[in-house]
């Protein structure tokens, strides 16, 4: 689905009549911000099932969706940066609302594994991530609602204008990209904890086997969650 | 506004934009690959630490434990 939404951009969507075709990159950046900021605040919401139920399925569920969020946080900083260089003439714009708010939120985002690791006892750790996850995870919508309070003319609107948004082409493209992307972001969390999952598994069949035996080692600590 | 840029200049920049992204998706996959080929050679060391024990094991007690 990414394919053809790239196939989209490049062959389908029109060129923007004010930036031309720098304006390609809107299509990769905007639904990867958009998609990791929805993943901050799901993990924010897995988190909270976690507080609530105990079980931790729901803090591995919140910690890999934190983890791929980060991940695409990282290509919306680069690809912003590419973008700004692009139109603005500068790789950083320290004034824009926006483009601080996010690097806040990934900088907020990126003390999650060393607040895991520095906590041993695995409960504590997991309650512990849990709540930073709610509060980061509420602090998220704040980025939004910055940038629409913001009376800034520098970061382009993109999803409605006063001229009325987008045009259907382009709507289109960048409907089909944030849905791949959103695909794209799911099937990662997928892969990410099929791969916990079995890990886990292993080390606890290797505990069972060094019951009796120290053949087998054991794992050390971690700040990925136990299931 | 600023003006447009040229389509050769900006092309390096929608091209580089793209290519970061693949390269984030193609190091994340390869770092998963890592990973899970890690948990295949465990795996193996595993089976292979199975078979030893089972091996030693006295015949009797042998015959009660499962097959599969």
């Amino acid at each position: 689905m990414l394919t053809g939404a790239f196939a989209l951009v490049f062959f389908y969507a029109p060129l923007d009549a004010d930036q031309g075709f720098v304006q390609k990159i809107f299509y990769v950046h905007v639904p990867m911000a958009i998609v990791a900021l929805c993943g901050f605040v799901a993990g924010g919401v897995f988190a909270v099932m976690h507080l609530r139920t105990r079980e931790s399925k729901w803090d591995m569920r919140s910690y890999v969706t934190i983890h791929i969020s980060v991940i695409l946080a990282v290509g919306v900083l680069v690809t912003g940066s590419i973008w700004a260089r692009a139109s603005w003439g500068h790789w950083w714009i320290w004034d824009e609302p926006m483009l601080v708010s996010f690097l806040i939120v990934f900088l907020l985002y990126a003390t999650y594994w060393p607040l895991r690791f520095s906590i041993e006892d695995k409960e504590k750790q997991s309650r512990y991530a849990s709540v930073f996850a709610v509060v980061a995870g509420a602090f998220v919508p704040l980025n939004f609602t910055a940038v629409k309070m913001a009376q800034s003319f520098v970061h382009p609107e993109t999803l409605a204008t006063t001229t009325g948004g987008l045009p259907p082409k382009m709507a289109l493209t960048f409907v089909v990209a944030l849905a791949g992307m959103t695909l794209l972001f799911v099937t990662l969390i997928k892969y990410e904890m099929a791969s916990k999952h079995a890990t886990f598994r292993l080390r606890a069949l290797r505990r069972r086997l060094a019951g009796d035996d120290d053949e087998l080692g054991f794992a050390g600590r971690s700040a990925a969650p136990q299931l | 506004m600023l003006p447009a840029l040229p389509l050769d200049e900006a092309g390096k920049y929608v091209a580089a934009a793209y290519l970061v992204f693949l390269a984030l998706i193609l190091i994340y996959v390869a770092i998963m690959a890592s990973k899970l080929a890690r948990i295949e050679r465990e795996v193996v060391e595993l089976a292979e630490v199975v078979e030893r024990k089972q091996d030693a094991a006295p015949p009797a007690q042998r015959a009660k434990e499962p097959v599969a």
